[in-house]
């Protein structure tokens, strides 16, 4: 303790499942620098066994997320952006700790609010957009309605914040539920974003966030047959061959690396990329 | 099959339109040519006689084919402005229709389906998806892809031998709207109206290359699937080879369309229309001798009215007509092989192992040729094979269910996620749990329906990707 000073109380930094944070169930954690490599924390190291219990929480969430009306995710995923204003600067420090300038950090906070308020809005349109009514050969009004897949894993981008909430906020919002491991070596700003959608109306185990080893956790992801489909986008280049076949085990969705600029506005790709589309027949007549 | 009330004259449709050739080669670039594989026999179901030889293309034809293809796709076929494009796919359609009571003949002939399904069925539809998509080729910019959505390149396109000029025609249609070429591989048991397709495309004036159809067996399609030279990949087939093939495409940036599996359920509410929904039962799964990746083959009936339901489905089954796929009063034709016989048969056994209760109309099945007889099993357990696993057959199997809840668990109670059907009466419970039934077409009081505007593919193990509708271009654009 400086003399004079106050010590400051840090947190522990934990894994986000079923809207609880727990610490990884292996005990372990790995250490977390600042850009000049100083100590800042030592994050959770979720293992296996962490990734399933996320897919569990994703599972069970998933039909009531789903099942809201779209108007009232739109609602929540707004919420969450009031939220991440309402902690601006926590987030403007912390990623400038994570090696970002004061500017620079600023502006990828602002963006991350703002994406949260761009796919809010994307909520009770979506189906619109991407929805038909076909017009067939025979007396039966047809429709086409885009669902959410399922449960969506998501490796996510090195962009700690901005990066995260570009490739979790577009699962969600058409009622997917996600599991979403953060940047490998900037992951504080994930632990920090949990707490924000913790305290934002949205249902616990909508969105699970794992820090630790993206190359541990992202193959029991990719294999799990329980996940409908996956976001490499921060996957390991070398190792998303090998995530793709084992994504074939139950044939999941797979969302490729892109190198994606996740400062430009992002158009509706990721969304429809965890859509199915069902259509519906009946019969028209007297 | 002479059982029912009604007793019915042979009306054979005459096999004269037809001119078969004893051999057949590839089509390349253009061309009809041999193939460096060993040849393979094209046999007809209905009678187990050799239709034709086939040649059967090995790595060095498919080389030729994806070079070819590429030639066509950089030269010609890719620039060529879409209101061109869309003129070879209206002549291609009009060609299907003064040809449709050839290709509905050979059809039958080569697959066994019955003529009154390729007649009013499959052909028609060749049809009318080329002429869907010929008009969609000069307006892509409209289609919500981005204002210049651009083609992949070169397809290569594996088809199954259930619809062999219907999955021809939702593959190679929507491929060339959007500036594709392409190199089909038909199944092995079924590539004659592949061959006549080639013609058809060579009378339209087709330029060289920009389809080219290889005719083989699986490892031919494997080579089509694993080229290097191919930009997307686009199969249909059962759910295992759809693994495969994912897993080879792992990795190597190429786009991937798969239509697999499926093991429908058909849910009947107590207030569902008996009659009417009797008749759906019977076309989800007799309709193509069960050949339906989208077939309603887990028939669940609300416990109250399952008895009534099916008294009358047996009643009904007992008037279908088994047998001469050419006649015309025949509503269920030949097994397409002797291979697919064999796995029906086995699965149908272990449907009584397994202590289900098998009932078949008394039905006396042509001698020579692939034949089985339609059969409906009741007390089915959603854990019975015969209740889990694709037969790809005239096989029901009957679940019953008591609320709509426990109906909609045990319909999505598959890794499969094709396609479902919903009877009852009451829109308010049809549009319930047609929300709720993960998949990816739900017939409400119809069945096995299908229409060149709508989309058509899978949830799950059931495949990714969509064919039909506006929605069947994105996988030949570059979105």
């Amino acid at each position: 303790m400086r003399p004079g000073g106050r010590l400051a109380v840090r947190k522990t930094y934990k894994l986000f499942i079923g809207g609880a944070f727990p610490r990884s169930e292996s005990g372990r954690s790995y250490v977390v620098n600042d850009s000049k490599g100083a100590f800042v924390a030592n994050a959770s190291r979720a293992s296996r066994k962490d990734a399933r219990d996320a897919v569990t929480a994703a599972r069970k969430a998933q039909p009531g997320w789903a099942g809201r009306t779209a108007y009232n995710r739109g609602q929540i995923l707004y919420r969450i952006a009031e939220m991440l204003e309402g902690r601006r600067a926590q987030f403007i420090d912390e990623l400038r700790t994570g090696g970002l300038s004061k500017t620079a950090a600023a502006a990828e906070t602002d963006a991350a609010i703002d994406r949260w308020v761009w796919y809010a809005g994307w909520a009770d349109k979506i189906a619109a957009v991407t929805g038909s009514a076909n017009p067939v050969s025979g007396p039966f009004f047809n429709f086409s309605t885009p669902e959410p897949t399922g449960v969506v894993a998501v490796i996510a981008p090195d962009s700690p914040l901005l990066g995260l909430v570009s490739v979790v906020a577009p699962v969600i919002v058409s009622g997917n539920t996600c599991v979403a491991v953060a940047s490998e070596p900037a992951p504080l700003p994930a632990v920090t974003l949990a707490e924000v959608l913790a305290t934002s109306d949205l249902p616990g185990g909508v969105v699970n966030l794992l820090t630790g080893h993206r190359a541990e956790l992202a193959p029991w992801l990719a294999s799990h047959m329980d996940v409908n489909a996956i976001d490499l986008a921060g996957a390991p280049g070398d190792q998303v061959a090998v995530l793709e076949e084992a994504a074939a085990g139950n044939l999941k969705r797979v969302l490729r690396p892109s190198g994606t600029d996740w400062a430009a506005e992002p158009g509706t790709a990721r969304m429809t990329a965890f859509l199915e589309t069902k259509t519906v027949w009946h019969p028209v007549g007297i | 099959m002479s059982q029912s009330i009604f007793e019915y004259a042979p009306a054979p449709e005459s096999r004269d339109v037809v001119d078969i050739r004893p051999s057949y080669g590839l089509f390349i670039d253009g061309e009809f040519t041999g193939g460096g594989g060993e040849p393979f026999k094209s046999v007809d179901p209905s009678n187990e006689e050799t239709l034709a030889q086939v040649a059967s293309a090995d790595a060095g034809d498919v080389d030729r084919a994806v070079a070819a293809a590429r030639r066509a796709f950089v030269r010609v076929w890719g620039p060529m402005p879409g209101a061109e494009r869309a003129k070879y796919l209206f002549r291609i359609a009009r060609l299907v229709q003064e040809r449709a009571r050839e290709l509905a003949v050979l059809e039958s002939i080569d697959n066994g389906k019955p003529i009154r399904e390729s007649r009013d069925v499959d052909v028609p539809l060749v049809a009318a998806h080329f002429f869907y998509y010929a008009g969609w080729a000069d307006k892509l910019s409209h289609a919500g892809f981005g204002p210049d959505p651009r083609p992949l390149g070169v397809a290569g396109q594996v088809i199954p031998w259930n619809f062999p000029l219907l999955m021809l025609a939702w593959k190679v249609a929507p491929a060339l709207a959007c500036g594709n070429t392409v190199v089909l591989k038909p199944a092995e048991t079924t590539p004659l109206t592949a061959l006549v397709f080639a013609d058809i495309c060579r009378q339209a004036g087709l330029p060289a290359g920009v389809v080219n159809v290889v005719t083989g067996a699986g490892e031919t399609g494997r080579l089509v699937a694993g080229h290097e030279g191919v930009d997307k990949v686009a199969f249909t087939g059962s759910t295992a080879v759809g693994k495969q093939i994912a897993r080879t495409l792992a990795g190597t940036g190429k786009r991937l369309t798969l239509e697999l599996g499926g093991k429908a359920a058909n849910i009947v509410f107590d207030d569902a229309p008996l009659d009417q929904a009797v008749e759906g039962i019977v076309n989800g799964i007799f309709f193509n001798q069960g050949h339906v990746c989208c077939a309603g083959s887990r028939l669940l009936v609300q416990e109250s009215v399952a008895e009534e339901l099916l008294e009358r489905l047996k009643a009904r089954m007992a008037t279908l007509r088994v047998g001469d796929p050419l006649d015309k009063n025949t509503d269920i034709g030949a097994i397409n092989s002797a291979a697919q016989l064999a796995r029906i048969r086995e699965l149908s056994q272990a449907g009584v192992a397994e202590g289900a209760e098998r009932w078949s109309p008394e039905c006396v099945l042509p001698e020579r040729g692939f034949w089985f007889a339609p059969t409906v099993f009741t007390g089915v357990a959603s854990s019975h094979r015969i209740a889990r696993e694709e037969i790809f057959g005239p096989v029901l199997s009957v679940l019953t269910f008591r609320t709509p809840g426990e109906a909609v668990e045990k319909a999505n109670n598959t890794p499969y996620g094709l396609s479902a059907g919903v009877w009852s009466e009451k829109g308010s419970r049809i549009l319930w749990a047609a929300q709720r039934l993960r998949a990816g077409v739900v017939w409400a009081n119809t069945f096995n329906k299908f229409d060149p505007a709508s989309p058509f593919g899978g949830y799950k193990e059931s495949g990714f990707g969509r064919e039909g509708g506006r929605h069947g271009l994105e996988a030949y654009l570059n979105v």
